[in-house]
């Protein structure tokens, strides 16, 4: 089985600080691979553990993903491509699809491509299904179980309050959710290893783009963007029996909404 | 897993001795895999502290110009804590702001990152996120590392894992620490506009200032640092666990303490908490240098108890990078005999001595018995206090001479003998 999983090198969400007038402060902001294309990674090394076959991880990103890559190299990958974004992430989703939809036209053949169900940072969870779309092949959402057997992949989808099992041939497009898995920490061995796999770096004119034309398609602008700091509520309940304590906990997450009946 | 590789060198954690023994290992051309643990170099370092930098120009000529340093220290105070006063001492030297300096205040996170990628730039092959568990032995001789279910071998593995320094005891080379020999250490960093750390502390021009803090401790023996960053301002404590214990007081406590008294919290006012650490450290002195070396075996920095506390000054960083450094030229001398035994290694205890850090320690030799005695923490800074209060309080009472105020306020709390004993030991401990 020939798969190819998509990663972005997002920002990392817990490091931003927000300024007094609610700002998000996002320069100097360290990346990181977003969470749930670790769970796509995965998926990928557990596919290929049963059944053989080569992961390809693709990244449009900035020049800093190689970090990244590595990591999803020494997670298992056996080759890793890096698109690099000349705007600095400030192109849509639309731009994205285009220039991984290129790199993975220029890779060639695939059985299966893997993604995550949305990015940590942007969440638009855009990208897998204008990227099958794109293609042209078929797209399976929120898969929380993923099988392959022969030319097809059956994969249970989470509904939130129902699971559907959908099966589709390959090549065919599936995005995971958290739950289907967890990410591995890459050993020693496997990171060292990973310094020596193959890492393509392509620039958008070598996959017949250009910075120009994904400006073109990237029409959605960020108009504004507000943090808001959630304050700590500061309520103690103590120096009370713990049925009492309980209760009173419960009574007050209810009138919070945070428990919901 | 088998090995497919050997390098020459493991080095055991990205800090400052381990970053600079890799650094000058690699630029020699020796193969060196240097492990951390954290997410990156320093991600587990956090806060900041002071870094004297003769020691360390010698190693990275004119580092300041490159590294991250956030203030040239050039206001160095000690101050006296009473309960609602505080007595300072202050030296203001301009002549420290200038090259070689005298020491810079530092973010650990930035300045760790920084001397990793110096030893990455030499060829060093830096593996983070990965933890090292045990040592690889062979008939009592160190021939690598296990980490997980992996093991890496070499010809000599160097430990820089910090104060826990598990894998020197896994080597031999010392036994369990003794309690009075282990302090805990803890720091705030407390976010500031620099324009407000300049103006608070009337420093300018990317010149800080450092307060040494006495007293004020409940009994604890242990003392205070607070320090200016750009942006920021270190403030912390170190306490001894033993004390801390027997007189059932927690160290974040003393911090708390710190930040309501008159003196700190105007320094600090309006600040916010960005990031809070606690870490182990090991005051014992020289005495408590464990073996530094043995078969295939070399410990650096702190987690060769490399520490010197001499109340005035906290020196851990500089000689971290030293011995890191002497560890590696050991290690470049053993290359040349292809001999990495024990007694092949033992250079690394001369070149310690040439780089003046194991004679520091020998001169100070007395200090941590000093801090023994609890007067220093309890009675000194409280009299000292409520001494001058009294000298520089004009009353309509009839006017006492100095020595009369001293010798009432002592009453009760020290002897004119202790005082003198007390001050015998500073002259030799100093
Ligand atoms: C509260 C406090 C304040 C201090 N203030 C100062 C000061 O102002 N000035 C000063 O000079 N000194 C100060 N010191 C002392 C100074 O921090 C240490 O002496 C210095 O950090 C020692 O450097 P090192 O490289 O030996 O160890 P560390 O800096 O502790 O680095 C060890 C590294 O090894 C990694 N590691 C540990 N175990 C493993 C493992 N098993 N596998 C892989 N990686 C591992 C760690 O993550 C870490 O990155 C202070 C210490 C404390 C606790």
């Amino acid at each position: 089985m020939e798969i190819i999983v998509c990663a972005k090198y997002a920002l990392d969400v817990a490091e931003i600080k927000i300024d007094p007038s609610g700002k998000p402060l996002l320069d100097g902001v360290p990346r990181r691979v977003s969470d749930i294309d670790k769970n796509a990674m995965e998926a990928a090394v557990n596919i290929k553990e049963k059944q053989g076959g080569t992961i390809k991880v693709v990244c449009f990103g900035p020049a800093s993903a190689k970090e990244g890559l590595k990591e999803l190299l020494a997670m298992g990958a056996d080759e890793a491509y890096l698109v690099e974004d000349p705007s600095g992430g400030m192109l849509d989703t639309a731009a994205t699809v285009e220039a991984l939809a290129a790199a993975i036209q220029k890779i060639g053949s695939f059985d299966l491509i893997l993604c995550g169900e949305a990015t940590t940072d942007g969440y638009t969870g855009q990208v897998g299904p204008r990227l099958a779309g794109k293609l042209g092949i078929p797209q399976i959402t929120y898969a929380r179980n993923l099988n392959v057997e022969g030319n097809s992949v059956t994969a249970e989808r989470d509904l939130e309050d129902a699971y559907e099992t959908v099966k589709a041939p390959t090549p065919v497009l599936v995005s995971v959710t958290r739950e289907i898995n967890v990410p591995r920490i890459p050993s020693l061995m496997a990171i060292l290893k990973a310094s020596k796999k193959p890492m393509t770096i392509w620039k958008l004119e070598d996959l017949g783009l250009s910075k120009e034309k994904l400006e073109q398609v990237s029409t959605l602008q960020t108009v504004d963007l507000q943090g808001f700091a959630v304050e700590r509520k500061r309520v103690v309940i103590k120096d009370k029996p713990v049925e009492e304590a309980v209760q009173e906990l419960v009574s007050y997450l209810m009138k919070e909404k945070a428990l919901g009946v | 897993m088998a090995a497919e590789e050997k390098f020459d060198v493991i080095v055991v954690g990205a800090g400052l001795a381990g970053s600079t023994a890799a650094y000058v290992l690699a630029k020699e051309g020796l193969q060196v895999l240097l492990i951390e643990r954290g997410r990156q170099a320093g991600a587990k370092n956090m806060t900041g502290g002071i870094i004297y930098s003769r020691v360390v120009h010698e190693v990275f000529p004119n580092f300041w110009e490159e590294a991250p340093v956030e203030r040239a220290i050039t206001s160095y105070n000690i101050v006296f804590l009473g309960e609602n006063s505080a007595v300072t001492l202050n030296l203001k030297a301009p002549g420290l702001g200038k090259p070689p300096y005298n020491a810079f205040s530092v973010l650990r996170a930035k300045f760790d990152r920084w001397i990793a990628g110096k030893a990455e730039e030499a060829g060093a092959t830096l593996v983070t996120g990965v933890t090292v568990d045990e040592l690889v032995m062979e008939n009592g001789k160190v021939k690598g590392i296990k980490s997980g279910s992996d093991e890496l071998l070499a010809d000599v593995v160097i430990d820089a894992e910090g104060a826990k320094s598990l894998l020197v005891e896994k080597a031999g080379l010392r036994g369990d620490f003794k309690p009075e020999d282990v302090s805990v250490g803890v720091k705030e960093l407390i976010e500031l506009p620099e324009e407000t750390v300049n103006e608070r502390f009337n420093v300018g021009g990317g010149e800080g200032a450092s307060y040494t803090l006495v007293g004020y401790t409940k009994g604890v023996a242990g003392g205070g640092f607070l320090y200016t960053n750009k942006a920021s301002i270190s403030l912390g404590i170190v306490a001894r666990i033993d004390m801390l214990v027997e007189k059932q007081v927690k160290v974040h406590e003393l911090i708390e303490d710190y930040k309501v008294h008159p003196f700190i919290s105007k320094l600090i006012e309006g600040g916010n908490v960005a990031e809070y650490s606690a870490q182990i450290i090991h005051e014992g002195g020289i005495a408590q240098v464990p073996r530094l070396y043995s078969d295939g075996f070399l410990a650096a920095g702190s987690s060769a108890c490399l520490l010197i506390n001499n109340l005035f000054t906290l020196r851990g960083m500089d000689l971290a990078v030293a011995s890191g450094a002497a560890a590696a030229r050991a290690v470049l001398k053993a290359k040349e005999r292809n001999d990495f035994s024990a007694s092949s290694l033992s250079a690394y205890e001369s070149l310690l001595r040439e780089a003046f850090i194991l004679t520091d320690m020998e001169a100070f030799r007395r200090t941590p018995s000093l801090l023994n005695n609890r007067r220093f923490f309890t009675v000194y800074p409280d009299l000292a206090c409520s001494v001058m209060e009294e000298l520089f309080s004009v009353n309509p009472a009839p006017s006492e001479k100095a020595f009369k105020v001293v010798r009432r306020h002592m009453k009760g709390k020290a002897g004119l003998l202790d005082v003198l004993r007390d001050l015998l030991g500073v002259y030799r401990a100093l």
